[in-house]
């Protein structure tokens, strides 16, 4: 079984639930942006949750089927069409041999994930079939979907179609989207009114946003407390001496746009980070589109494993549902 | 009258870079798969061609920031 490209799409990669384990020597975790919408789209289908599927972002790709298969689309609502006839998202449904799989314009949301039964079948490199574009690593020879491609899918019996997540347990940011984030160890070097205002302004997610990080603008600069800057360390007040970077950390380089580091980030560096997004919350940042507005809210360590825990109950009650 | 619609989310341009003149202005007469545009997102620059020829009118303006399925011009 595989699955021909006819059209690509803006950028869409083979992920899965990414590549743990190597961070510390420079290579990232990749997988889905959004986690949760990618177990759901393979539970949908009958496939294990970590199953490889395909993230498409902002514009969806044009797929012919060599075989008969069941599709599910979660994460945003980028409505699919089989042979021109449109389907539901966060529903499973059947493509037949020869068909093909397109989508319409995004409506909400930013990443979709497409699970086909069997997964997509490419090689497991470092524990993972995700996609790592920077290091040609891993997905579908290392880079994003390009016309005519032809995927290998494996086997897999399919669930039957029309199988759904019910509306309360897929998970989208609000209006503006609140960002939960716990102040970090470089805290301090900011004055205590840059600490205020960062809270209380709210950004815009800026169009360059991808995998590696998620950038915002439009609220004010950053004011630095005074010091002689440490050897080792660069002559902006926003550089520190080189440190790890953790998943969901907030850097801000020179004060002014704070860059939030996603699934294909760098590991470390020199600029300090004013905290760290929550794990919980780090699914929503990969469904802001562009100029969507968005706040940070400021969490404590108790508030951000509470957060934890209850995304993993609303992942359990969505298991539960199929 | 047929409407351009933007494919992706992002910021709009009419012009393919600051110091050039606009692909095209109100009232100019395009071919079907003319550039009229740019659209910028994750650092890449997307094209936007017309679907159809005839005279273009603009609805978005430069550096407007759109959402997918937007209406960007009318051609007709």
């Amino acid at each position: 079984m595989a699955v021909k490209v006819i059209k690509p799409g803006l950028s869409t990669t083979v992920q899965d639930l990414g590549r743990p384990g190597y961070y510390h020597i420079g290579i990232p975790l990749s997988g889905g942006m959004d986690r949760l919408a990618l177990k759901a789209a393979n539970l949908l289908v009958g496939n294990k949750e970590g199953a490889a599927v395909l993230e498409a972002v902002f514009m969806g790709p044009e797929l012919q089927f060599t075989d008969d298969a069941t599709v599910a689309v979660t994460g945003a609502e980028l409505p699919p069409k089989v042979n021109g006839e449109a389907r539901e998202t966060w529903t499973s449904f059947k493509v037949k041999k020869g068909q093909t799989l397109s989508f319409d314009f995004l409506k909400k949301g930013a990443r979709a994930y497409i699970a086909i039964s069997g997964g997509i079948d490419v090689p497991v490199v470092l524990g993972s079939r995700s996609t790592y574009t920077l290091g040609a690593l891993g997905g579908f020879k290392g880079r994003k979907l390009e016309a005519g491609d032809k995927l290998p899918v494996g086997k897999g019996r399919g669930a039957k179609e029309g199988r759904s997540i019910p509306e309360k347990l897929r998970r989208a940011p609000g209006m503006p989207a609140e960002l939960r984030m716990l102040p970090g160890l470089y805290w301090h070097r900011i004055t205590a009114e840059a600490g205020k205002h960062f809270f209380t302004d709210t950004w815009k997610v800026a169009p360059e946003a991808d995998r590696i990080g998620y950038r915002f603008r439009g609220g004010r600069p950053l004011e630095f407390v005074p010091r002689e800057q440490p050897f080792g360390a660069g002559s902006d007040p926003s550089n520190i001496v080189d440190a790890c970077y953790p998943y969901g950390s907030i850097q801000v380089p020179g004060g002014t746009e704070p860059i939030v580091l996603h699934r294909d980030a760098v590991s470390g560096g020199g600029y300090f980070m004013v905290g760290t997004v929550i794990s919980a919350d780090m699914d929503l940042i990969g469904q802001l589109q562009p100029h969507t507005p968005a706040r940070f809210v400021e969490v404590t360590m108790a508030q951000a494993l509470k957060a934890r825990r209850d995304q993993a109950k609303l992942y359990d009650k969505l298991k539960a549902s199929l | 009258m047929a409407q351009l619609l933007s494919p992706l989310p992002g910021t709009f341009y009419r012009r393919p870079s600051p110091d050039k003149p606009a692909y095209k202005n109100d009232g100019d007469k395009v071919a079907k798969g003319d550039v009229i545009g740019l659209i910028e997102v994750m650092k890449s620059f997307t094209e936007v061609k017309a679907e159809a020829a005839g005279k273009i009118t603009f609805i978005a303006e430069n550096e407007e920031p759109v959402m997918a399925g937007q209406p960007l011009a009318e051609i007709g």
